[in-house]
């Protein structure tokens, strides 16, 4: 039986007592979410936290809505929230896509997307689609609050810009018009890590590609980001040789390690592939919105 | 810590440390061993429970996190008036070999039928596919749980007014 090591802990009331604690305990605090990464974790002493500050209770941060040209989402919005929002199905189908396949349904009722965010995973799903759409995180903390869009946010594996005394309170995702989205992942079998996914996001007008954001999953920590292959598309029209093109730069950019899941080819060859078919899917949802959700 | 937890309609106080587990907690301190324990990774399934009549998987959430909240386990299945539907379906339509991913399969169907009283068998399927059956090859709890749903008053009025009239 795999039990943690002994911690402290203590249910925030409200946000701000999040915060305090927080800031009390410092770099020995963690916040627990779903948990359902971070007490593996626990159980295995790869995260040995001394104090757990559980924000459960804090519904103030599960929330789904549009402001203006944004959606808002909660930091304790749940995995199955997101998938049972019609809201986020209509304006971000890519989200969609992506919670049908991570975990299985009772992980997805406790795990949230803050604390998918936050454990940084390099083969989590939701960081790639946040990547994609171009969401911006925002970090709360003693001094209020900050806006940190996701190519700062994410630090490196199990790293983020998250400090201490800092938790995640909110992602937002701007709404551009005639836009489309999608997410592609191959796993071994359900419920199952990716070996390798690819989100992408893009708006359309005039008939050429007006905006472009892709984010990867599970095929390594690509230095320099997708923007390559986002500039591969940003003014052309859609087409197969287009998306072919963009597919060819991912491939390239990424940085995939041999593992369990396959070799190091194998899905860089995948990273091409599901980019080609997220980059299709994505612009046949901006020419239809009906059909997006 | 102090907290107190209602398992099956029932409020129970105890002393535990933050670390300690839901499932140790009803199987250890409880004596409800109803509730399995397999891999111990949030993986099989065994231990799902209903945290306010949704599953989860007991082996990772503490304790203390469940203070508050109604958790409901394969023994708050059967009521005075008999056994739930579920567990009638899973008699009727042999549902389980070994039985021992049975207790989670049984509580994530209850939730499913809570939810939708007729889902088809593609929602039957996903609603447990984050739980592993090394014995049945699925068809059998599926054809369980779609016994219990055409089946929503055997036994269960106490416990499932809101399942829908027989068909
Ligand atoms: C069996 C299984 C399969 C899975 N499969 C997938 C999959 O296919 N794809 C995928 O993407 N994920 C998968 N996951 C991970 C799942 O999505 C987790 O729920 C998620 O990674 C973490 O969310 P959580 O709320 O449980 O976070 P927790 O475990 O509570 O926290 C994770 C980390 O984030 C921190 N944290 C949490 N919330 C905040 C906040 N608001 N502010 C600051 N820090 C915070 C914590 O301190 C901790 O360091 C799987 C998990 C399991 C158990
Ligand atoms: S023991 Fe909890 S999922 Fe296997
Ligand atoms: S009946 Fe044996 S594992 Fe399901």
């Amino acid at each position: 039986m795999q039990v943690p090591a002994s911690f402290e802990y203590r249910r925030a009331q409200s946000v701000p007592d999040a915060l305090a604690l927080l800031e009390r305990f410092g770099e020995d605090a963690r916040v627990i979410a779903g948990g359902h990464s971070l007490l593996p974790m626990m159980k295995l002493r790869l995260a040995r936290p001394e104090f757990l500050v559980d924000i459960n209770d804090l519904h103030e941060l599960d929330y789904l809505r549009q402001e203006g040209a944004e959606l808002c989402i909660g930091a304790l919005t749940r995995h199955r929230g997101l998938l049972e929002s019609e809201l986020v199905g209509r304006l971000f189908p890519i989200f969609h896509d992506a919670e049908r396949v991570i975990a299985d349904p009772p992980v997805r009722n406790r795990g949230t997307i803050g604390g998918s965010l936050c454990q940084a995973d390099p083969a989590e799903d939701l960081s790639a689609v946040c990547t994609a759409v171009r969401a911006v995180a925002v970090v709360l903390g003693a001094g209020g609050r900050r806006s940190v869009p996701m190519a700062d946010f994410y630090r490196g594996p199990y790293e983020t810009d998250v400090g201490a005394g800092e938790m995640l309170g909110e992602i937002r995702v701007p709404i551009l018009p005639d836009s489309g989205s999608a997410y592609q992942k191959v796993e071994r079998k359900t419920g199952d890590w990716a070996i390798a996914a690819c989100g992408a996001a893009l708006s359309l007008a005039d008939g050429r590609i007006a905006s472009a954001g892709i984010g990867l999953a599970a095929v390594g920590v690509s230095a320099a980001g997708y923007r390559r292959a986002e500039q591969a598309l940003v003014g052309r029209e859609p087409s197969e040789e287009v998306f072919a093109e963009a597919g060819r730069l991912a491939a390239e950019d990424c940085e995939p390690v041999t593992d369990t899941r396959g070799t190091a080819a194998y899905k860089r060859h995948l990273a091409g592939e599901l980019t080609e078919r997220a980059l299709r899917l994505a612009v046949e949802r901006a020419l239809r919105p009906a059909a997006a959700a | 810590m102090q907290v107190t937890i209602n398992v099956n309609g029932e409020d129970h106080t105890a002393d535990v440390e933050p670390r300690h587990l839901l499932v140790r907690f009803l199987r250890d301190d409880l004596g409800l061993t109803g509730t399995h324990w397999g891999c111990d990774t949030s993986n099989c399934g065994t231990c799902v429970v209903l945290l306010d009549g949704e599953p989860v998987k007991s082996c990772t959430m503490l304790a203390v996190m469940a203070a508050g909240h109604q958790v409901r386990t394969v023994e708050g299945l059967e009521t005075a008036d008999g056994l739930d539907p579920v567990q009638q379906g899973f008699i009727e339509q042999h549902g389980l070999q070994c039985g021992f991913c049975t207790p989670g399969m049984m509580l994530t169907a209850r939730a499913l039928l809570d939810r939708d009283p007729d889902p088809s068998e593609q929602q039957i399927r996903e609603a447990i596919s984050g739980q592993l059956c090394r014995c049945t090859g699925y068809l059998n709890i599926v054809r369980a749980v779609q016994w219990a749903a055409h089946h929503p008053a055997a036994a269960a009025a106490a416990t499932a007014p809101s399942a829908g009239s027989t068909p």
